[in-house]
């Protein structure tokens, strides 16, 4: 067994802050995570860091843009945490080396981005995101905090008591790529999850493949409620082969959009008179479905993106890395022909819920990053606003973690924090299907946290054993099944009718789970393993996705409703709750935190 | 009649519905669904314009069919814009769920799937089929101990990068709240290509200097030095250290300059230039020191 004050799972950007502060304050750090640091998908992200740097600039402006951003389902005290810590992180990512790029006196250039009313993003060349994670894991090098690579945390050690307040985490199970081994970890002080998006939960995304919500699950699993699932990002400019991001640059420099027609539909069909292409995300990925849906669209999948008319020297000057993106993945030469683009899956502003410390309901349990929600997002995400929560939150879990806060959170968590009870007329069981379920055993009522994690590790060995004893169907149809419905019937567009279908065939595949087995016998590096027991994260991801998507008839941020095309503030001016509990599952709403430090954030019409 | 017909048939099958346990209806939905993606499979294959083979090298110590190295061949259907990646993902989800390989972002930024396609160190994902000779061949890394399939042993690579002690590390910061470090546009400039590195190991595969002398830094090592060395804002005493540990026995004077790592890196990061640059400097600070 291993052992250590802190067991952070996931290596990216929010992993490896808190890994840093947790070990700056004195703990014996562990990060533990199945891809090597360098390999994390914030390596992925191109815009930029928003932070209030500027004199001219305050926090409360850029808490106020991100209130606003979020439709008003934001928390304030998240929200204003937020605002105020990321120029301490920004300075902070600076003096650690990361290379920004400059203004001709040597400072840090900050540009405009969607949404702000100030321009407050920083950002390093194009590669905002490969500088930031490479820079932090240089961090732990130097600090030569222990890292297990390749190591993939399938459990967690919860015990079992029927309030999960009154739960805690002793640590985690983790098995051993390279090997094959599982491995108890005891977490003396926590735990803090920081295992990012679940972009494959949908067939189309801008996430890796690796992002399959794995924290998310194992945390609604052990019982720390998922909040808000149902908002999801979706990003208009995405390559239809591999969903590659064609960043907003492209419609920035003027970049112009056509259906199969050469119509310049975002004018000609009205969607957006007077912004057009620079319409905000999911006004531009609705117009863009619309087109392809009414056969307007190219070969009935996507449409155009043409860049020609900028000319060689400015798309040269600006947009290079575009054109290798369009080249490498898509096999297409932006300055010949126009890119084929199509809405796909960008960000997932729901997850675990937590506190404004990170802190889920589950004593010892913390959640950062994309897997979790702080409620700082709310129904939508700007731009810009990812990678600085991933540097403030990730510092407040790890000074947290390790005894150095004194305040009280103000957000309050877990099943306390009920305000009403939800319902939906689900056309299918919900939440599990095996009794006992394998993956839902904790430790019981056991004596000591070694007890706990031990009950976990051997449950764990048995989930693996049957995987690899019995035969039965290919874990990659059943994820695939998933992200078919997920893409078909959750998507930007959301009826009644198709949330339902989804909920149907999501019951399927988690019947069929039921009969998934892997086929390589082998315990050297068993990717089959490790792909078959995220496609069970999958299948809760998505159910939880659905189900709020199906409870919230109303329009608000990146959630659209067919037949509630209005934002209800009367009514829907709260968080989605989605809880399990032994295989039941529980829908609740909680509360929205408007009342800030500085001001009380009154909802307002979300035009720009 | 017909109709009748029919009616009895459907009542037959509800009745036997509700015979049926859940786990045998579970297992007939299995075979169903087993039954439609063979389907599924065969239908792609056919309607797919072309299709290409892939020879892919297989490997597994612990698998005794598999513990000598040996070659499959899978075929795949084309699509326009398919990369090597989504060709090898294909073969495993579709044939053989063993068939192991590492991947994640599908863009070229997290440096997983550096692999010998065709003979040449290539990113999978960034590796159009179209550009290829087919049938395409796909071997791990060379020069690289192989864990099974196409998965190398990267703990090697690792360790030389961190023994160029990888991390900003200045001799002062700037004591104002909130100060930022000042660092010209023309030294970002220099030091930008160098900071690009996805430490997908294809400079190293490739570099016979390393092949033979298995202590050599390597070019990615090197160039990561190369990225702190030249980087204004550490000042010159920590210039000093960085170059006395490239200037080891197995550092930079080991480059033959024979430009294999700076062909291959998808990257294009300009290695051999960076290694030649640092030797430049090492000369300069030793006659300025000793
Ligand atoms: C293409 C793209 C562009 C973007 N651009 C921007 C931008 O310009 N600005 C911005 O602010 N945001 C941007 N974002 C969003 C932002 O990059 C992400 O939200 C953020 O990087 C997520 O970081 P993370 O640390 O939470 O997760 P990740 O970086 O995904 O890291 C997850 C970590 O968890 C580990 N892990 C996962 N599951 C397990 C498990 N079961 N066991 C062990 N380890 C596990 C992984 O190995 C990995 O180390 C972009 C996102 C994308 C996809
Ligand atoms: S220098 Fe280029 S080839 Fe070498 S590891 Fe870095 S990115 Fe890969
Ligand atoms: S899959 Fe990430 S570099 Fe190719």
């Amino acid at each position: 067994m291993h052992e250590h004050d802190v067991i952070v799972v996931g290596a990216g950007g929010a992993g490896l802050r808190a890994a840093i502060e947790a070990h700056e304050e004195g703990a014996d750090v562990a990060l533990v995570t199945k891809l090597h640091p360098v390999r994390s998908h914030t390596g992925a992200a191109e815009g930029g860091i928003n932070a209030a740097l500027h004199p001219e600039d305050s926090w409360d402006l850029h808490a106020y843009d991100t209130m606003k951003g979020s439709d008003y389902l934001g928390d304030a005290p998240a929200i204003d945490a937020f605002a105020q810590e990321a120029p301490d992180e920004v300075i902070q990512l600076e003096h650690w080396g990361m290379p920004f790029s400059r203004e001709e006196d040597g400072t840090v250039s900050q540009r405009p981005f969607g949404g702000l009313s100030h321009p407050r993003t920083t950002y390093a060349g194009a590669e905002t995101g490969h500088h930031l994670l490479h820079t932090m894991y240089e961090q732990v090098v130097k600090r030569g905090i222990e890292v297990y690579d390749e190591w993939y945390v399938s459990q967690l050690a919860v015990t079992e008591e029927d309030d999960p307040d009154e739960r805690t985490c002793y640590g985690a199970v983790a098995y051993e790529i390279a090997t094959g081994e599982i491995h108890g970890f005891y977490a003396r002080d926590g735990v803090i999850l920081a295992t990012g998006g679940l972009g494959e939960v949908f067939d189309h995304t801008t996430n890796a493949i690796a992002c399959t919500g794995d924290g998310q699950a194992m945390a609604y699993r052990a019982g720390a409620p998922m909040e808000d699932m149902e908002f999801v990002q979706f990003h208009p400019t995405t390559l239809p082969s591999t969903g590659v991001l064609i960043s907003e640059g492209v419609r920035g420099e003027g970049g112009i959009l056509y259906n199969d027609e050469e119509e310049r539909f975002m004018f000609e069909h009205g969607y957006a008179n007077n912004e057009g292409e620079l319409a905000s995300r999911d006004v531009v990925s609705r117009a863009e479905l619309t087109q392809i849906n009414e056969g307007k669209g190219i070969e009935d999948e996507y449409v155009h993106l043409d860049m020609r008319h900028l000319g060689e020297e400015r798309i040269l000057d600006r947009l290079e890395n575009i054109l290798h993106l369009a080249e490498d993945f898509e096999g297409v030469d932006g300055l010949d022909e126009p890119m084929p683009v199509k809405p796909g899956q960008h960000y997932q502003m729901g997850g675990i819920e937590v506190d404004e410390y990170g802190q889920t309901c589950i004593d010892g349990l913390y959640a950062v990053g994309e897997c979790a929600c702080y409620s700082l997002h709310g129904s939508n995400r700007l731009g810009g606003n990812a990678l600085p929560e991933l540097m403030v939150f990730g510092s407040r879990a790890g000074r947290h973690v390790a005894g150095a806060v004194g305040e009280e959170p103000e957000i309050p968590t877990g099943p306390g924090a009920k305000s009403e009870n939800g319902s939906i007329d689900a056309p299918v069981n919900l939440g599990g299907v095996a009794d006992p379920d394998p993956v839902a055993t904790d430790g019981g009522e056991l004596a000591t946290p070694q007890d706990v994690l031990e009950a976990t590790v051997e449950a764990e060995r048995e989930r693996v054993e049957t995987l690899l004893e019995r035969d039965g169907i290919n874990h990659a149809d059943v994820r695939e099944k998933v992200q078919k419905t997920m893409t078909e019937n959750v998507n930007v567009f959301r009826e009644e009718s198709n949330l339902k279908q989804a909920l149907k065939d999501i019951r399927e595949a988690r019947e069929l789970y039921q009969e998934v087995a892997v086929r390589d016998p082998s315990r050297t590096y068993n990717t089959d393993i490790l792909h078959t027991i995220e496609t069970r994260n999958v299948i809760d991801c998505a159910e939880a996705i659905t189900v709020g998507a199906l409870a919230r008839e109303e329009f608000r941020g990146a959630h659209w409703r067919m037949k509630h095309q209005e934002r209800k503030d009367d009514e829907w001016l709260k968080h989605t709750m989605y809880a399990w509990n032994d295989g039941k599952t529980d829908l609740y709403y909680k509360p929205v935190i408007l009342e800030g430090e500085e001001q009380t954030y009154e909802p307002k019409e979300r035009s720009y | 009649m017909s109709t009748q017909v029919t009616e009895q048939t459907e009542t037959e099958t509800e009745e036997q519905t509700e015979e049926q346990s859940p786990g045998e209806r579970r297992r007939e939905k299995k075979e169903q669904l087993q039954r439609e993606r063979e389907q599924e499979k065969s239908d792609l294959l056919d309607e797919a314009e072309e299709t290409v083979e892939l020879k892919i090298f297989r490997y597994d110590p612990e698998v005794p069919e598999k513990e000598e190295p040996r070659f499959d061949s899978f075929e795949v259907p084309f699509f326009e814009g398919m990369t090597v990646l989504d060709a090898l993902i294909y073969a495993r989800d579709t044939y053989d769920s063993s068939l192991t390989f590492r991947h994640s972002c599908r863009q070229a930024v997290c440096g997983s799937d550096a692999l010998f396609i065709n003979g040449k160190q290539r990113l999978g994902c960034k590796t159009q089929m179209v550009d290829l000779e087919w049938p395409i061949r796909i071997e791990p890394l060379p020069h690289q101990e192989v864990v099974k399939d196409l998965v190398v042993d990267m703990e090697h690579f690792y360790e030389q990068m961190h023994a160029v002690e990888p991390y900003f590390d200045p001799d002062e910061l700037p004591d104002g709240e909130r100060e930022e470090q000042r660092q010209t546009p023309e030294n970002r400039e220099k030091v930008k290509l160098s900071t690009r590195c996805i430490w997908c190991g294809a400079c190293m595969s490739s570099c016979n200097v390393a092949a033979g002398d298995n202590q050599y830094l390597g070019p990615a090592a090197i160039n990561k030095a190369y990225r702190f060395a030249m980087d204004e804002r550490e000042g010159t005493d920590r210039k000093e250290d960085r170059l006395r540990i490239i200037e080891q026995e197995h550092g930079v004077w080991r480059c033959q300059t024979q430009f294999s790592c700076t062909e291959v890196c998808p990257k294009d990061i300009p290695l051999t230039e960076h290694i030649q640059e640092l030797k430049r400097e090492a000369v300069k600070s030793n006659l300025k020191f000793w």
